[in-house]
């Protein structure tokens, strides 16, 4: 019996060496695996679970997802760095592949120089919730009250480097105040504790939090991003409120390792942007409170410009707070 | 009235060919990788995921929850006959269910088992359908103390895990404390324990754990000395329960039942309490605690209940909150989201015949685990007569194939070689892993929810008398180290604890 699986452990090894060798002219010629560096059943995997259902039908073979979590997404992300550049293995981050060079200060890979960028995939708005009972009601008032009572405001975020924890640097930068941080392990235990009252705030992605909203669970004050939702017409922006510093996005782009075969890129970025197209991509987006990127943003360009902007946007934020992952 | 209706519209939902059909691929897979050592609902829910897009929203779901609930089943087999528990909840089950299969009643504890899981899962399903709403309701009020304070509580008398020495249960709790904290500081983000490692960031896989301090050290006695190896688990007596077995196994259900309906409702850690609550309340209880620990069928019947009633209503937070209580029900979360219904307050107004047509799989789902399980029954023992020489290494291809399946994180399948190791260490000391379980599950809870809690009360240590819920919790931790402490008591706890030597 061993030896049947010795045998078939082998035959397994040589039969991916051998097709790992393929050239880029009859690119795929075998399952493309994207590396989702956070668990299953998340945001970000949701969002390239939709995208590689898409895909696969578009280049005619098969699109895996491969969660591969921990260490805020280094983890996942390094394995992809490390990998061969075939167009075999595919990374889809958000945000923090461009937090990570900051909040680790030491990281084995640099998000700009181990990848090669293929498009964005979405950006998700965030929007800013209270337990129901919080004292302001509009987004103003909340501005107000914060101003004054912030250094006595629970702000619960999903863990260091998360989104939440991002966007509640960005808040705390743009007032000037220090909040109480109340860190959960993950976005779940965070908006259970604010329907619940035992904490006041919280900044999260929508597909976290529009439903809650939507069924009067929490108060909400604002979306994030400079327009209003289709989903949450009734929500003002930052920008109305007069917090436009808090203009915060949590977006997603899908990497190939350093060195990819430009003819590959081309492939993956025209079947991303076909993908993005997708009635049904389309509609579980908006579900989401998200859309899917434009065609001039699903670009190798636009992603490598949005990377780079973003890195130097957050760097000085995550010095000034001092809350480092390591 | 509403309920009634309510029901008839799930039932309609759920008799349905294409949906029976996938509820029972669901329970059969949710058996078979509960059955398989390491591979748990959590891979195999993320590998069927992408199957599950062609699907209409109720038929995914009710075979994800199937798997969910079945894997509830299948995972006490191992744990009986190979002492190979594949999550937290089987833990428990490992104590005096393997001590069963070593005395040839390894049928008997199989069958409670099953019985003991239908039972629990149907009252749970019942209460989720009554009252799902408010419960969801009552569980939102528990803040950090409060969860501070039961699981406090939960440790305090789960020392009774432990049928030696009181002191090396103590040993190992801290054990398990201590290990509990290797992986990155929730609150602070710093990385505690880690080598320089970074796959070490979210800490030791508690399957590995599992897998290495009861299976693997457990190989590693078998294998010490090949001429007097045990052949006692192949002796099978008998298959069913005697009448006196069903009459004590009667009772632990019930409470079983009960405490695992109860504590599932959490979506804070309740349902790994569960097992454990009830098998420290069932060695409590029973008039002769001294057989625990060398197969006492009620520490399988409680802990097996309790386990799978608390599968059952930890979907409680799930569909009325959009709340999951574990990783297993965010990857529902996530099966919702791609079937486009974002699980939250509305599903049960919006989506009823979702709602009562996954409640309503529930009960033909658990109907058909104990129609298949109870035939399996004497095909798995069945698998105690194949050779050791095979069935060893069998077991340690699957519990890696299982553990790396689960993060793609080669470092979960080192952590079973080294806890194989330290198991067997701790198996020559006369230590128990039972107690190093619990110790290591609930320390990181205890630790992250006293930190949050001193977080929110800006430092007052104050706040866990003064809340009711952690005060009423811990006047009852008390009373049981009260009790423990009374001469009188004390004498007869000598007896509970004899040191087996």
């Amino acid at each position: 019996m061993l030896k049947t699986l010795a045998a078939a452990a082998l035959c397994t090894i040589l039969a991916m060496s051998g097709a790992s060798a393929q050239s880029a002219t009859n690119y795929p010629a075998q399952p493309i695996t994207i590396v989702v560096p956070f668990s299953a059943g998340g945001p970000t995997d949701t969002v390239t679970r939709l995208v590689a259902q898409s895909m696969s039908k578009d280049l005619g073979q098969q699109v895996l997802v491969q969660n591969v979590g921990g260490a805020g997404g280094t983890l996942g992300a390094g394995q992809v760095a490390d990998a061969t550049a075939d167009g075999y293995t595919l990374l889809l981050h958000h945000i923090g592949m461009s937090t990570a060079p900051t909040l680790y200060r030491s990281l084995a890979f640099d998000p700009l120089k181990d990848f090669t960028p293929i498009g964005l995939v979405t950006s998700v708005p965030m929007t800013l919730v209270a337990r129901k009972d919080f004292e302001p009601t509009t987004m103003a008032e909340l501005v107000d009250y914060l101003k004054t009572k912030g250094t006595d405001t629970t702000y619960a975020n999903a863990g260091i480097g998360s989104a939440s924890h991002l966007c509640g640097m960005l808040l705390q930068n743009a007032l000037g105040v220090k909040m109480i941080t109340v860190p959960y392990q993950g976005a779940a235990p965070a908006m259970t504790d604010i329907m619940g009252g035992q904490v006041d705030l919280l900044c999260d992605q929508t597909t976290n939090t529009t439903n809650q909203i939507k069924g009067g669970e929490v108060k909400a004050y604002a979306v994030t991003t400079p327009e209003r939702l289709a989903s949450l017409p009734d929500l003002p922006t930052t920008k109305e409120s007069n917090l436009p510093a808090l203009n915060v996005s949590v977006w997603h782009g899908l990497y190939g390792p350093a060195g990819l075969d430009p003819a590959i890129v081309a492939k993956l970025q025209a079947s991303l942007a076909k993908a993005l197209k997708d009635e049904t991509v389309k509609a579980r987006f908006a579900e989401l409170g998200t859309a899917p990127a434009t065609e001039a943003e699903a670009t190798p360009d636009a992603l490598r410009q949005t990377l780079t902007s973003q890195i130097e946007l957050w760097r000085p934020i995550i010095q000034a707070a001092g809350e480092y992952a390591d | 009235m509403d309920l009634l209706s309510h029901l008839a519209l799930g039932f309609e939902t759920a008799f349905t060919v294409t949906n029976l059909l996938w509820c029972f691929v669901g329970v059969l897979l949710g058996t078979l990788v509960g059955v398989l050592p390491g591979i748990g609902p959590t891979a195999t829910i993320a590998m069927l995921l992408p199957i599950t897009f062609t699907f209409a929203p109720v038929t995914a779901l009710i075979m994800l929850s199937g798997i969910y609930y079945g894997a509830q089943y299948g995972g006490s087999t191992t744990a009986i006959l190979i002492n190979l528990p594949g999550e937290s909840s089987s833990a428990v089950t490992a104590i005096d269910g393997y001590q069963m299969a070593r005395k040839g009643r390894a049928g008997a504890a199989l069958a409670t088992a099953a019985l003991g899981s239908f039972f629990a899962g149907s009252v749970a399903t019942l209460i989720l359908a009554i009252a799902a709403p408010p419960l969801a309701r009552v569980a939102l009020n528990f803040g950090a103390a409060d969860y501070f304070a039961l699981l406090v509580l939960g440790l305090l008398v789960s020392i009774s895990l432990a049928h030696g020495s009181v002191l090396k249960a103590l040993a190992m709790i801290a054990l398990g404390l201590l290990l509990g904290t290797v992986g990155q500081d929730v609150t602070s983000g710093t990385p505690r324990f880690t080598l320089g490692f970074r796959e070490l960031y979210g800490g030791i896989n508690f399957v590995s754990l599992a897998v290495g301090v009861f299976g693997v050290a457990e190989i590693f006695r078998n294998l010490e000395n090949e001429r007097t190896r045990e052949v006692g688990v192949s002796r099978v007596t008998n298959l069913w329960l005697t009448r006196a077995d069903f009459r004590a196994i009667a009772a632990p259900v019930l409470r079983g039942t009960a405490v695992g309906s109860l504590l599932g409702i959490l979506p804070g850690g309740g349902h790994v309490l569960s097992s454990f609550a009830s098998y420290s309340m069932e060695k409590n209880l029973a008039a002769d605690k001294s057989a625990f620990g060398h197969g006492a069928i009620q520490g399988v019947a409680g802990p097996e209940s309790a386990n799978n009633a608390a599968a059952q209503t930890s979907f409680i937070p799930l569909l009325t909150l959009g709340i999951p209580a574990h990783p297993v029900m965010a990857l529902i979360v996530g099966a919702f989201i791609l079937q486009g219904i974002t699980p939250g307050p509305n599903v049960i107004n919006d989506q009823p015949a979702l709602f009562w047509g996954i409640i309503a799989s529930m009960w033909i789902g658990n109907t058909m685990l104990v129609i298949l399980n109870l035939p399996l029954i004497g095909l798995w023992v069945k698998m105690l007569t194949i050779p050791y020489r095979v069935l060893f290494p069998a077991i340690v291809i699957f519990a890696s194939i299982g553990c790396y399946s689960i993060n793609n994180n080669p470092f979960d399948v080192y952590a079973i070689a080294v806890s194989g190791v330290v198991g067997y260490a701790l198996i020559r000391l006369g230590c128990e892993p039972a107690p190093l379980l619990l110790g290591f599950v609930l320390g990181p809870l205890l630790e992250e929810n006293l930190r949050r809690a001193m977080i929110l009360s800006r430092g007052d240590p104050l706040v866990f008398f003064q809340r009711p819920i952690s005060a009423t919790l811990l006047a009852l931790g008390l009373i049981c180290i009260v009790l423990a402490a009374l001469p009188s008591i004390r004498r007869k706890r000598d007896t509970v604890f004899v040191e087996e030597d």
